[in-house]
């Protein structure tokens, strides 16, 4: 990747911004679809498709192309936001999300979706996924290499570990995981409802290389990043810690926007608060 | 076709295994993942002779089904292997998503399904995994009569796009169709032909089928057996013609009657030309620790049963009497 630029921080600040309004709107428009978990893994979403993936827009389905897997599939709203700025489609088609007819399904439908690697909703399984995908690279002596984004909540889901022994089995270091540690899930505060702490070690004693980092900093993430790809023998996770609902003063850390969206009159104020920086 | 009684015993995971490493020689993109099943339902035989593209990954099927998934993604073809009771039930919303939404080539072949796992009990003896599947869109379903037949459905699985589902059983099977014969995904077999009724059977009640129409034959009644080895989709002009042709139905499987094969195509049947039907099967009820074959005796699913519900339909028939269940032996069963 070599040094990021000041202009380009600026730049991906923009662009993640740009997002932030898409998330907003793309939810308020059909009253429904998780903002909070899409706002607060958008800088993550942003790093990754404007700064380090290589995908092509033209041709979604290029078999050297960079996977990136979205396990936490109630986030999709950054997806797709991020997809139809890179310009897998149209932006205009955000506004269809969660309607009828739509290929912006609620929760991600692959083979839709131009962009969108792999189906997700019911949690737990994206890393399992991607096992599969890092496999099927190494078998096939190819260099495309596979991120993978998960919530903190599903850190609760068995499989996410079954899959963590899987890779650390394997030594996948083609596979590099994100954790948006925003601290939130449906229900509550993830210590609440299920005590992931001490998360960092536990990924440590699965045998994974454990970075944390700041999910807001585009530079730290940029810089676990190339420590991901330098990291041979085992995989990498990225243990980013975040905001829920990052971005909008009234719906950052509640648990309400996990799963709301916004009203005509916050809206508004979201939008307002979301300016795109010139 | 041999005669009833004189067929070999075979073990059906003993042709899988071969097929599937003749499948991995003549196609490169043919990979296994499998979950501490392996040596057992002998997929372990294509591991020993393509360890690069075997994956073994433990008590995990959820994860097993996913990372297979994940390579079907990549452009291989999954081969996704273990015990039924583990790629259906304990997996299925795994497949649900990661396979049948997503139209991938994952392809789930299945050992050790219904009652004749024998002595391990009724939590390996999944008679429920074939009502399950045939209910996931884009999903197909086969069943294998016989070593031969689950040996030409690795081979059409890897030629078919999409996820498919096979299941078969434990115990040594009577081989009853050969290596030279047709199959296709889809078709329905008719192994004899007759005029009176039709015997349907899946799986090891084939043969039994087969039996139940050699015993017909003795008294005169001219029973036409079909082998269907694709539960979805259904043969259904096959299905529709006997109906017409014969004017009543006999269904045996070794699953539940709940909603298995005999559902199946009653559903078919009802919409054409409704005739008498019954259905041999396992009850609504779990199985037990035993041998298979006193397992298949307990709960009904003997050439006796298929004989009582083949006079039962063609008495309906003339009387048109209402339905009635089969199986009398496993309803006072647990």
């Amino acid at each position: 990747m070599g040094p990021v630029s000041e202009e380009t921080i600026a730049s991906l600040k923009r662009q993640a911004t740009t997002l932030r309004r898409h998330i907003i709107r793309m939810t308020h428009n059909v009253q429904s679809g998780h903002p909070g978990g899409s706002m607060s893994a958008c800088d993550i979403v942003t790093a990754l498709y404007f700064h380090v993936l290589r995908v092509d827009p033209k041709d979604p389905t290029w078999p050297d192309r960079d996977r990136f897997v979205l396990s936490k599939g109630h986030a999709c709203p950054v997806w797709y936001a991020a997809l139809a700025e890179r310009g897998f489609f149209p932006v205009e088609e955000l506004m269809t999300f969660r309607k009828i007819d739509s290929r912006l399904q609620g929760h991600p439908e692959m083979g839709t979706t131009p962009g969108v690697e792999n189906a997700a909703g019911a949690e737990g399984q994206g890393l399992s996924f991607s096992v599969g995908l890092g496999l099927a690279a190494r078998m096939d002596h190819a260099a495309w290499r596979v991120y993978c984004l998960m919530g903190d909540g599903e850190q609760d889901v068995g499989q996410t570990w079954e899959a963590a022994m899987a890779a650390a089995k394997y030594g996948l270091d083609n596979v590099t995981g994100f954790i948006d540690r925003n601290g939130i899930q449906q229900e509550g505060r993830t210590e609440d409802i299920m005590p992931l702490e001490p998360l960092a070690e536990k990924w440590e004693a699965f045998n994974w290389h454990v970075l944390n980092i700041d999910g807001h900093d585009f530079r730290q993430i940029f810089a676990a990043i190339e420590e991901a790809h330098r990291t041979k023998g085992r995989p990498t996770v990225i243990i980013a810690r975040t905001v829920k609902g990052k971005g909008v003063s009234f719906m950052e850390n509640k648990i309400k926007y996990h799963g709301a969206a916004t009203s005509d009159d916050e809206l508004a104020q979201a939008l307002k608060e979301l300016e795109v920086p010139s | 076709m041999t005669s009833a009684g004189s067929w070999k015993m075979e073990s059906q995971r003993a042709y899988f295994g071969k097929a599937l490493v003749e499948l991995g020689r003549r196609n490169p993109k043919v990979v296994v993942v499998g979950a501490d099943t392996t040596e057992s339902i002998k997929s372990i035989d294509f591991g020993k002779v393509f360890p690069d593209r075997f994956v073994q990954l433990g008590i995990a099927e959820p994860n097993m089904i996913s990372v297979a998934a994940g390579l079907a993604a990549a452009g291989k073809i999954a081969f996704a292997c273990t015990y039924s009771v583990f790629g259906s039930a304990h997996t299925y919303n795994i497949v649900r998503q990661n396979v049948a939404y997503t139209r991938l080539d994952v392809k789930i072949f299945s050992s050790h399904a219904g009652l004749t796992v024998g002595p391990d009990g009724a939590t390996h003896q999944i008679n429920e995994d074939i009502g399950l599947m045939r209910g996931i869109p884009r999903m197909t379903v086969l069943v294998p009569a016989d070593g031969p037949q689950t040996a030409k459905c690795v081979d059409a699985a890897a030629e078919t796009k999409g996820p498919v589902y096979c299941r078969f059983s434990r115990t040594n099977v009577p081989t009853i169709t050969s290596t030279d014969d047709d199959f296709g995904i889809g078709k329905a077999y008719v192994l004899r032909d007759g005029s009176d009724l039709t015997l349907v059977g899946s799986g090891l009640m084939v043969a039994r089928c087969l039996q139940a129409a050699e015993a017909l034959d003795r008294d005169g009644v001219d029973a036409r057996v079909i082998n269907l080895p694709t539960v979805k989709p259904l043969d259904e002009p096959a299905l529709m013609k006997a109906a017409r042709e014969t004017g009543a139905i006999v269904t045996a499987e070794e699953h539940t009657v709940v909603h298995g094969i005999g559902a199946a195509i009653a559903s078919v049947v009802v919409r054409d030309r409704p005739v008498p039907m019954a259905f041999v099967g396992v009850r609504d009820v779990f199985g037990e620790s035993g041998e298979a074959e006193d397992l298949l005796r307990k709960y009904g699913l003997t050439v006796e049963a298929i004989l009582e519900a083949a006079r039962d339909v063609m008495k309906r028939r003339e009387h048109s009497l209402p339905p009635r269940v089969q199986g009398s032996a496993a309803r006072t069963a647990k």
